[in-house]
């Protein structure tokens, strides 16, 4: 075993410049200069401050806005920093609910959203994704039939017609790679800007 | 289930099929040591670096001196990562300050990575430096991947040589495991990553300002490369808490379709390595055939659990699959076929949270780990893996006809059975083993996070998962305690050398042996016969070991859905 402790030693010492800094900073130098903004987060700036990332949710609770799905992340207690509490797409601590299917705080926590759901828009069924939390917490999207779900909320918030958003969510559908790879999706930040800059015009 | 969801399955098997002989024929070059296209590049560096180690190309290794070589380097490696962790707050590249991981904690973790398991007990963007994730962890997935690849030549080599001493060099293997198989592929990968959205920078955390007027702030960091060799090496260990399912982690379904094709790649491609190293592919192909037979069966069963959905949620009046912990850009059919690839693959990367799928649909990953990770399997680790449920279906052919049993023309005794028996009990023992400690020990039911059998599923699926080096959890329960880290790192180190060690005894065995001419009696292992058998093999291995278990955990939750009782 002692004879083979100059090799271990040589070749971790090596393979950890190799594949632990060299490899990774030359990743890092090249994706900066071929792929800038992806290397960087995709960040999405309005007039020169970040909103977000394209990539990644953000909380909408206001009626003005388009919702994306419940999220289960938690971070620190701003009272308490030993203590973690909910914190919806909180991007610093990915993570999902990890209920089981047979767990009761599942299906009162599902009862409780779909009630809350089933008052805005009744008489249409609620999309399950609507009601589900998503497994990072940060889910960008949801489903098509989520987002016209949505409308008629979003409409008499804002005062506008139920039609002309319809419309703007049939544009902001993403379709699946190449017509089948992938679920078509909408995402929520990309369409609540689109809602912004429709209300200024 | 739909159309569309088959449809990529199809795609993804497709593409599988394809990568089998261009992939293995180049590897095979690559460990025979012919020139190939990187050879102008690697190849002085190569010869350096054997020399800086006072090894060379042409030094083979007895099984005894091969196994010595990979011991000490695991142990190296192991003391290193160790102490990154312990003095991170101190060392370079830790914009976000974190400060010194719990020794319980750094022994759980370091093990993890040099099993190849990837296992975690924390949250990668909350406690991991930057230069841990990249000087400690990335390292240990390039070279505990090429360890098992090492590996699985070395016991390719028993059955290719005869009458022979060695079965090859171990720092040779492992050195063109990472320069020519791995470091390459993961160049590419990174790139491609990054173009659909990974990131791949050193800066610090982005403070946001969203529409609402709330602040985000966003964890990004040096993803891309580290994503590219979790993948492609099997580790799985994420650098995001949420692993693939992280939209930063896995933006979109093509960079889904990308990381399940590069779990598979390097397994399958060692199938036919084998085939062209005994030189016959159709034994390659014979192997690949019953992980594949496996690998649809599974994926079949946890397809169709996610699109039925949970029986609780449809009697509230809600239609449709199972969403809870899935991502809508992966919906159903991805989230399910991930979740076998990864589980049949000992990689352990997730898209969706197992511990959230219904009860027969996380079963299935369970069952994947628990037949011993030779569905493709660990990178290397799935190829000597099955050769263990080889040598005993061979074994048990042999009986059935009163025939001392022979595989590829070299005669299986006493010595190699006894090996791969040993290799095989040592799985169930940490996994049950563990699991029957931990469920009647009240600061380890504490660390539950569901009721009911559901609770039971958590504790079975940590250990299976650590045992089997795959790195997957049921993420509710709370493994970062003193018990968990402890005996989780344990079984790690378990599966990982209590199998090496006599999968080598049975390459040098072998090695060693004379080569008997086939003849008319001599049993095809190369037909859909033997095909069958070895399926038969383990299944019924794995079915009398873990059924009991599964029934107090799954298969009870199950009816339990079904009945509308909730816990």
């Amino acid at each position: 075993m002692l004879k083979q402790l100059r090799p271990a030693l040589v070749m971790i010492v090596v393979f950890t410049v190799l594949t632990g800094l060299a490899y990774p900073l030359a990743m890092t130098g090249i994706a900066g200069i071929l792929f800038p903004k992806q290397a960087a987060g995709s960040l999405v700036t309005e007039n020169g401050k970040v909103v977000g990332s394209q990539l990644i949710g953000q909380n909408f609770a206001s009626d003005h806005y388009f919702h994306g799905r419940p999220s289960a992340t938690t971070g620190a207690d701003p009272a308490d920093p030993s203590k973690s509490v909910p914190q919806p797409y909180n991007a610093a601590n990915s993570g999902g609910s990890n209920l089981g299917p047979s767990n009761s705080a599942l299906i009162e926590r599902v009862k409780g959203d779909m009630e809350r759901l089933k008052a805005e828009n009744p008489g249409q069924p609620v999309p399950i994704d609507l009601v589900t939390t998503s497994g990072s917490g940060l889910d960008p999207d949801i489903s098509p039939n989520a987002a016209y779900f949505q409308v008629p909320r979003v409409a008499k918030a804002r005062g506008m017609l139920e039609n002309d958003l319809h419309d703007l969510v049939a544009k902001n559908v993403q379709q699946p790679a190449f017509g089948v790879i992938g679920e078509p999706r909408v995402n929520v930040l990309a369409l609540n800007r689109a809602l912004d800059a429709l209300g200024k015009n | 289930m739909t159309l569309a969801g088959w449809l990529q399955i199809l795609i993804f098997c497709g593409i599988i099929i394809l990568l089998v002989k261009p992939l293995g024929g180049y590897m095979t070059r690559v460990y025979q040591g012919e020139r190939t296209f990187l050879s102008f590049l690697f190849g002085p560096f190569e010869r350096l670096l054997y020399r800086l180690a006072g090894t060379s190309e042409k030094e083979e290794q007895h099984w005894v001196g091969y196994a010595a070589a990979l011991l000490a380097f695991n142990l190296v490696g192991m003391l290193v990562l160790y102490a990154l962790q312990r003095f991170q707050a101190s060392l370079p590249f830790n914009p976000a300050g974190m400060s010194a991981v719990d020794p319980a904690l750094a022994f759980n973790t370091a093990s993890s990575f040099v099993t190849n398991t990837n296992w975690q007990n924390y949250g990668g963007e909350s406690t991991m430096s930057y230069l841990v994730q990249m000087a400690g962890l990335t390292v240990q997935n390039f070279v505990s991947a090429a360890t098992g690849m090492a590996l699985a030549i070395a016991l390719v080599r028993g059955f290719a040589r005869h009458s022979a001493r060695s079965v090859g060099n171990f720092w040779v293997d492992l050195t063109r495991s990472t320069l020519y198989v791995l470091l390459p592929l993961c160049v590419v990968l990174t790139l491609f990553y990054v173009f659909r959205g990974v990131p791949q920078t050193l800066g610090a955390y982005v403070e946001a300002t969203t529409l609402e007027g709330a602040r985000q702030t966003i964890a990004v960091g040096p993803v891309a490369s580290q994503l590219a060799i979790k993948i492609l090496g099997t580790n799985g260990g994420g650098f995001f808490n949420a692993n693939s399912a992280h939209p930063f982690e896995n933006p979109d379904a093509l960079t889904n379709l990308v990381q399940m094709v590069s779990i598979f790649a390097i397994g399958v491609a060692l199938t036919n390595v084998f085939g062209r190293m005994v030189g016959n592919q159709r034994q390659g192909w014979a192997i690949l055939a019953a992980m594949g037979v496996l690998f649809i069966a599974g994926v079949i069963v946890a397809y169709w659990a996610e699109a039925s959905g949970n029986p609780l949620l449809h009697q509230l009046g809600l239609a449709g699959g199972n969403m809870e912990g899935k991502e809508v850009r992966f919906g159903i059919p991805l989230s399910a076929l991930f979740a076998v690839v990864t589980t049949a693959a000992s990689c352990g990367a997730v898209n969706a949270m197992h511990d959230s799928f219904t009860a027969l649909g996380g079963m299935i990953p369970m069952i994947n780990m628990q037949l011993g990770e030779i569905i493709v399997g660990g990178v290397g680790a799935g190829l000597y893996g099955i050769f263990v449920f080889v040598i005993v279906a061979i074994f048990v052919a042999g009986l059935m006809v009163g025939r001392t049993p022979e595989y590829l023309g070299k005669k299986i005794e006493a010595k190699e059975v006894k090996m791969a028996m040993l290799a095989m009990l040592c799985l169930p023992l940490a996994m049950l083993g563990f699991t029957a400690i931990s469920v009647v020990l009240p600061s380890a039911v504490s660390s539950i996070a569901n009721p009911g059998p559901h609770g039971f599923s958590e504790i079975l699926y940590a250990f299976t998962s650590a045992t089997a080096n795959n790195g997957s959890a049921f993420g509710g329960l709370s493994g970062n305690t003193p018990w968990f880290n402890l005996t989780i790192g344990i079984a790690m180190l378990m599966g990982r050398f209590l199998v090496i060690v006599p999968a080598l005894a049975i390459a040098g065995s072998l090695a060693a042996k004379k080569t008997v001419p086939a003849s008319a009696g001599t049993f095809p292992t190369d037909g859909g016969l033997f095909v069958g058998l070895l399926v038969g093999v383990i299944l019924i291995v794995g079915g009398l070991t873990f059924l009991p278990a599964l029934a107090l955990g799954p298969i009870v939750e199950h009816f339990a859905l079904v009945a509308g009782q909730t816990f």
